[in-house]
């Protein structure tokens, strides 16, 4: 029985090894960062909700949320109607905006998409959609060829205008051009933050041959320094993880139960199983 | 008169009153004795013997929390994704109850999938477990049915554009695709009338037609009674003086009752951490992509099935077009799938366990297992996902080329099966259990 077992885990394994040594061939994309997000930090999810309500919620909406769930994050009703509700709705109605969608297209060209649930529709193999929510907020560059000046790293030639400019200031795009694999690879470890890379080919005298474009930021000069406004998009992050999936820490914490009694239970299986074969032979 | 001749019911304690009188007029304890009390299996199940019953623990899984989802899912088009959500956060338990249903549609194909290997590895499917193998294939084809239906009803972009994606396979039909295709969606494009129907498959009318496939299925096992990883007939054996059963029989219950316990114990703790700590399984058992609403002017880049369809997906892709018509891989994807219902026919070995086959099945084998893997993988995957072959292959896509080949040994598993079956080094099989 345990030979057949560990036959098939073999080859599962072998199988993988061999899946996993030809994906390593990337080519494209933006490199994320990981989001140095907290959910236990209550203060960071508070910040994070009033930055989100003031600054995304205009446009945004978070539909399947309503404003009372926010007690999750230790706030009182009062001090949500108070503090988090701008729009006059009762406090158990769900984050709507008073913005026309109709006007949002004619606007930014796309109606701006609900924000509930980015934050788990937003992950993919270069990461979580934490990652790419806190890198994206951190990638927007003056660009005059767009309409509305910005562009953005992660999200090239995106309908949103940089709502955090006045934080964060004016960053500016860089791009090098490198035509050896070797120190292409050596610019983008050498870069900390957030990389958009392309590889692609050129002809040069009448030979194609590899193109990697690496493009990265120069820092701006806003009313925040780099590393206060990337703890304020650090919290917005936070809050909108937790806004993706509000039940996420009770989760894990009913998880943890449920595994201990299903444990127990398991060893009393196990025994009264061997207690009744102990016959059969 | 039959009440009049029974006995009256025993060993129940206080309830020995209530089952005599309801035996008296019910066949109850000779349902119950027949079918798993007095059932005889063989003493020797291995690991892959847990996956059955452990197949009908997820199906009443999903039965049950699929009706509490019922209560609280609206299938609309326009509130259908909103519902969801709002099982996930406003209804009392909601969340537990939707990843119970999404962590149990994955784990009903993985529990089928090693069902199904557990009979190729034993024969199970020989005689005389024909028809006990084709109601477990039809039950597999109902299970597909079943994923596909309730897969439209979160309405995510992966929901919509899969369900899309499928029902035009059928359009590639020859001469009535176009139509077929329309009358399954109930509109030219998957909308709200293609949500509705889908609903009412996935909630009625194929969970009706599963449940009596399982009736049948079970009915069929316990008539023939059980193979066993040396596929050797029990039933044949002398029986015990001692007990009056077969050498190597045992009862079910409550020997497989307490085993199978244990294998569901085991199964939950492994469903609870998927469940409550990896709901999203890598993207793999809920779709990223899925969190996006369904938007019918916005094709996603990259449309995938769920995992447990990949593996004739790819099947699917891999065949080329005809004619500029798809139809020669549907069929493929058709056949690769109903293939199955034959192979208590193929094999035509001496034997019925691997144990006792030789060493061309066991290769066989092998291959075919590590052949659906990859093209289980590669049906999650851009076709580009390897990269290309140089100018010396016409620049073709490494993974086409791959599936290509896993899709050929994928079916010459089946076609060769009645000569290297045959024709292999088989050892003799024991008269007694090993």
């Amino acid at each position: 029985m345990i030979g057949n077992v560990f036959g098939g885990l073999a080859r599962a394994f072998a199988c993988a090894a061999l899946l996993a040594s030809f994906a390593a061939i990337a080519s494209e994309g933006p490199r994320l960062q990981t989001a140095p997000i907290n959910s236990h930090d209550v203060a960071s999810l508070q910040n994070g909700a009033k930055l989100f309500i003031n600054y995304c919620l205009n446009c945004h909406t978070a539909s399947y949320m309503r404003y009372n769930r926010l007690q999750d994050l230790g706030l009182t009703e009062l001090q949500i109607k108070d503090n988090l509700i701008f729009t006059g709705v009762k406090v158990g109605e769900l984050m709507h905006v008073g913005m026309d969608r109709k006007d949002a297209k004619e606007w930014f060209g796309v109606a701006p998409p609900d924000l509930t649930v980015t934050a788990r529709a937003r992950s993919s193999g270069a990461g979580s959609g934490s990652d790419w929510i806190y890198s994206y907020l951190r990638s927007f560059y003056r660009d005059p060829s767009r309409a509305t000046g910005w562009n953005n790293l992660v999200f090239p030639n995106v309908g949103m205008p940089h709502v955090l400019w006045q934080l964060s200031g004016q960053a500016q795009l860089h791009e090098e051009v490198f035509s050896s694999e070797h120190a292409f690879k050596a610019a983008l470890i050498a870069t900390k933050g957030v990389a958009q890379f392309e590889e692609g080919h050129e002809i040069k005298d009448g030979k194609t041959v590899k193109r990697y474009v690496l493009k990265t930021l120069t820092a701006g000069n806003g009313s925040l320094s780099q590393v206060e406004y990337d703890k304020s998009v650090t919290d917005i992050v936070n809050f909108m993880t937790y806004m993706a999936e509000p039940a996420r820490l009770e989760r894990r914490r009913i998880g943890f139960y449920v595994l201990m009694v299903l444990g127990l239970l398991l060893l009393l299986v196990f025994v009264l199983k061997k207690s009744y074969w102990k016959n059969i032979h | 008169m039959a009440a009049v001749d029974k006995q009256p019911v025993t060993g129940a304690g206080p309830l020995n009153g209530m089952l005599t009188w309801v035996d008296a007029r019910f066949p109850l304890i000779k349902m119950w004795e027949e079918q798993w009390g007095k059932y005889v299996a063989p003493k020797n199940f291995t690991f892959w013997y847990y996956f059955g019953s452990l197949s009908a623990f997820v199906l009443v899984l999903q039965i049950l929390t699929g009706i509490f989802l019922t209560m609280n899912y609206k299938p609309d088009a326009a509130q259908a994704f909103a519902s969801v959500e709002y099982i996930m956060r406003d209804v009392w338990g909601g969340w537990i109850i939707r990843y119970m249903h999404s962590t149990g549609a994955s784990a009903f194909f993985i529990c089928i999938y090693l069902h199904m290997f557990r009979a190729l590895l034993y024969g199970s499917y020989r005689k005389p477990r024909e028809l006990l193998w084709i109601f477990g294939m039809l039950i597999y084809l109902c299970l597909m049915a079943e994923a596909f239906f309730g897969y439209l009803l979160p309405w995510g972009q992966m929901s919509y554009w899969g369900a899309q994606v499928i029902v035009n396979l059928f359009a590639a039909v020859p001469f009535i695709g176009e139509d077929l295709s329309i009358w399954i969606r109930g509109d030219y494009v998957v909308s709200d009338a293609t949500l509705n129907r889908f609903f009412a498959f996935h909630v009625i009318a194929i969970p009706l037609v599963l449940l009596g496939l399982v009736a049948a299925h079970l009915t069929a096992l316990h008539e023939v009674g059980s193979n066993n990883p040396d596929g050797v007939e029990i039933k044949n054996q002398p029986k015990d003086p001692r007990t009056g059963l077969p050498l190597d029989g045992i009862y079910s219950h409550p020997y497989y009752t307490i085993k199978d316990a244990f294998g569901v114990v085991v199964f939950l703790i492994v469903f609870s951490v998927i469940m409550f700590f990896l709901p999203e399984m890598g993207g793999y058992f809920l779709e990223y992509n899925n969190f996006v609403p369904a938007d019918p002017l916005n094709t996603p880049q990259h449309i995938a099935p769920v995992w447990y369809f990949t593996p004739f997906y790819s099947i699917l892709r891999a065949i080329p077009p005809l004619l500029n018509s798809q139809f020669p891989g549907v069929l493929a994807m058709g056949a690769s799938t109903t293939i199955l219902f034959l192979l208590p026919w193929l094999d035509r070995s001496p034997v019925k366990s691997v144990r006792y086959k030789g060493p061309v099945f066991k290769a066989a084998l092998a291959l075919f297992v590590i052949v659906f893997l990859v093209l289980g993988y590669l049906g999650t995957e851009p076709t580009n996902v390897w990269g290309q072959f140089g100018a010396w292959l016409g620049n073709a896509d490494r993974a086409t080329v791959a599936a290509r080949i896993c899709t050929a040994i994928y079916f010459l598993f089946f076609i060769l099966m009645p000569w290297y079956s045959r024709l292999d080094r088989c050892k003799p099989e024991p008269a007694r259990l090993t």
